[in-house]
């Protein structure tokens, strides 16, 4: 990322004190990736609180730019291809951006940690569970290995992974896909993060393992008052667990609500249609509903608002102005023009 | 991004992973104890009738050229010009060279010579082609682009070639010129697999997760794609190390790799030759002990290929 793009006018006083000013603040983040074929604008201008102890699900189909948003605050973008163009992330009021590499690593693993998808392939095959655990100790608290064995099985107890005692000298592939993503989980917790970001952490694992999964989230989160972010594509998971649902379509947020209000009166076209899409147990037998089209090349995105190739609504002006992401009454916001009329119903499909 | 098509590839990943973890987990209980990725290649190396020929082989090669008085009391360097080609004598079982030397003595001697280059290039060569490919491999860039290129010009010369060209140059000739030489030009296979096996090995997920946990770039490299790359340069590693011991017999055979008052192969070889049709005994037997010593290392080579790599069977 290049130093002159980072916002320096961001107050970069940690703010102390008040329990309840935001652990992270996302605001206007832009990350772009110049490849041969062009530059692909992945996240234009996302703007996001996370309060502590909330829960935050991103939501959006593959491409949308939500595993790059949890890439560039967590700093480990590809750089090149990706670049952080404009924005700021400030952790606690630090704008984290800005800070050199030697103390950002610090934020990595201690204030900000990530559990990512596939469990199996983020954990080392050479290295023994409890090394992998312990490791967070040795590198960032200088622990003896002893040390750092005796934290690994209390926190491979904490994420219930049963006898755990007798299991900490074990290999990755040894593990079940749901205790592996403990292991990650165990990982993650380790040194008590203010923030965890969990990239889609339970898409390789089946529908009961999910369950329990989150259900591990949601209570660990309880105990530690950790803020989470969830990344996720299924609407399913996130339904019971997320106090707040950004909606991604193409790099931008495209609405923002709490979990209850989003799901029974959705403010963009996009998340309605999505909703729609979700199979009915009442529906059985009927053809699946689905979204026409193809979500647009990162490189290529449509003028305007970038759905309305496939919006059933679009008129005239959604190809001509970029609707921006505006208030919505009820702590909400949507990035349509036509939020009004598709709150209400009084739109016709085209 | 690690969300494009996951759909599609999780489900046969995760049934894969699952009947993995069923396998190991049983396996594991049977055996009451964890496998890592290098104890699981020697259990598999253990029952592999292959590499315990092989690495047997090596370790009486290894014990000969340590304690070759263990084998022989009869020195290779006392010769008896009478005795010139003769047949085998009492005492004798591999009779006698032009000089009268003892052939037998002088195959045993001749090891040290053989084992110690091949070892010292070898050690040297994975030395600087695993540092030079894994710089390349883990920063890519400019500095990868233009180690490659290096590489790839060091690749381009025919070793042989070199070796006679650097060694002729030289005044004097001794063990080391000789591993210099080979080491020189013997690089670049090593640094290609090295950075070939670090680029795959760096895109795997835990690497980012590991910097994603605040794991520094030397910690990354160190501890994460290193001990996940080594298994290729082992294994070429292995199979080049009976190249080498070929080449410095070349050399020495060419009468520019050791000095003649070393005992080696090569240079026992060459001696051969002028009296081949009159005693080619004389011949055999170093040609068949350097033949075996390769033979010993290209097997043992393909056996931890197959226990590192079980996809390569």
């Amino acid at each position: 990322m290049s130093q002159d793009t980072i916002n320096t006018t961001a107050d970069n006083r940690p703010h102390d004190g008040d329990p309840n000013a935001p652990v992270l603040e996302v605001e206007n983040l832009h990350v772009e990736f110049r490849t041969r074929d062009g530059v692909a604008k992945a996240v234009t201008g996302v703007t996001f609180d996370l309060l502590p102890g909330e829960t935050l699900a991103i939501l959006g189909e593959s491409g949308s730019g939500k595993s790059v948003t949890a890439q560039a605050i967590m700093g480990i973008l590809d750089t090149p291809p990706g670049f952080v163009t404009q924005g700021s992330v400030r952790f606690r009021g630090v704008d984290i951006q800005a800070l050199p590499e030697k103390e950002r690593r610090r934020y990595r693993g201690e204030k900000i940690a990530m559990i990512f998808q596939d469990a199996l392939s983020s954990l080392n095959p050479v290295y023994s569970v409890g090394y992998q655990i312990g490791e967070m100790f040795r590198v960032h608290r200088g622990a003896s290995r002893a040390d750092a064995k005796t934290k690994a099985i209390e926190l491979m107890d904490r994420v219930h992974i049963p006898a755990a005692r007798q299991r900490v000298n074990d290999y990755p592939h040894q593990f079940s896909g749901g205790m592996r993503q403990r292991i990650m989980i165990a990982i993650a917790l380790s040194l008590d993060p203010d923030i965890i970001i969990a990239d889609e952490p339970t898409t390789a694992l089946d529908v009961t393992v999910q369950a329990q999964v989150m259900q591990l989230l949601a209570d660990l989160q309880a105990e530690s008052k950790m803020g989470l972010i969830l990344i996720t594509h299924d609407l399913g998971v996130v339904a019971d667990v997320a106090d707040k649902i950004s909606v991604m379509y193409a790099g931008r947020l495209i609405e923002q609500a709490r979990s209850l209000d989003l799901y029974s009166n959705p403010a963009h076209p996009y998340t309605e249609r999505l909703l729609a899409a979700i199979p009915r147990v009442d529906m059985k037998g009927q053809e699946l509903y689905t979204i026409k089209g193809i979500p647009p090349n990162l490189t290529d995105i449509p003028a305007g608002c970038a759905f309305h190739p496939r919006c059933p609504y679009a008129q005239s002006i959604c190809s001509e102005k970029t609707p921006p992401l505006e208030v919505v009454p009820g702590d909400r916001r949507s990035a349509c023009h036509f939020w009004k009329e598709v709150l209400d119903g009084s739109l016709q499909i085209r | 991004m690690p969300d494009p098509s996951s759909k599609t590839v999780m489900p046969s990943q995760d049934a894969s992973a699952a009947a993995l973890t069923l396998g190991a987990s049983s396996e594991s209980k049977s055996l009451g104890k964890p496998r890592s990725l290098w104890s699981d290649a020697w259990h598999d190396l253990r029952r592999n009738p292959t590499f315990v020929i092989s690495a047997l082989l090596i370790l009486f090669l290894i014990l000969v050229a340590v304690f070759p008085s263990l084998f022989t009391s009869t020195d290779p360097k006392r010769c008896d010009l009478i005795m010139g080609n003769n047949g085998r004598a009492p005492g004798h079982p591999f009779g006698f060279d032009r000089q009268g030397c003892d052939v037998y003595a002088r195959v045993i001697y001749g090891a040290r010579a053989s084992v110690t280059v091949g070892i010292l290039v070898t050690s040297g060569v994975v030395l600087i082609g695993g540092f030079i490919g894994a710089i390349a491999g883990f920063y890519g860039g400019a500095a990868g682009s233009l180690l490659s290129r290096l590489t790839d010009m060091f690749f381009a010369i025919p070793i042989l070639l070199f070796a006679i060209v650097f060694l002729s140059g030289f005044p004097f000739r001794n063990i080391w010129t000789v591993v210099a030489a080979i080491m020189l030009v013997g690089w670049p296979s090593v640094a290609r697999i090295m950075r070939g096996s670090v680029i795959s090995v760096k895109e795997s997920d835990f690497v980012t997760a590991a910097r994603a946990l605040g794991a520094s770039d030397m910690r990354i490299l160190a501890r994460h794609i290193l001990p996940n790359a080594i298994a290729p340069v082992i294994v070429v590693a292995t199979i080049s190390l009976g190249l080498f011991i070929v080449l410095e017999a070349t050399l020495s055979y060419l009468g520019i790799g050791l000095p003649g008052s070393t005992v080696s192969w090569g240079g026992d070889i060459n001696d051969a030759q002028a009296s081949l049709r009159t005693a080619p005994h004389v011949l055999l037997y170093p040609s068949v002990a350097l033949s075996i010593t390769v033979l010993a290392f290209m097997l043992l080579g393909d056996a931890v290929r197959d226990a590192l790599d079980p996809k390569l069977r």
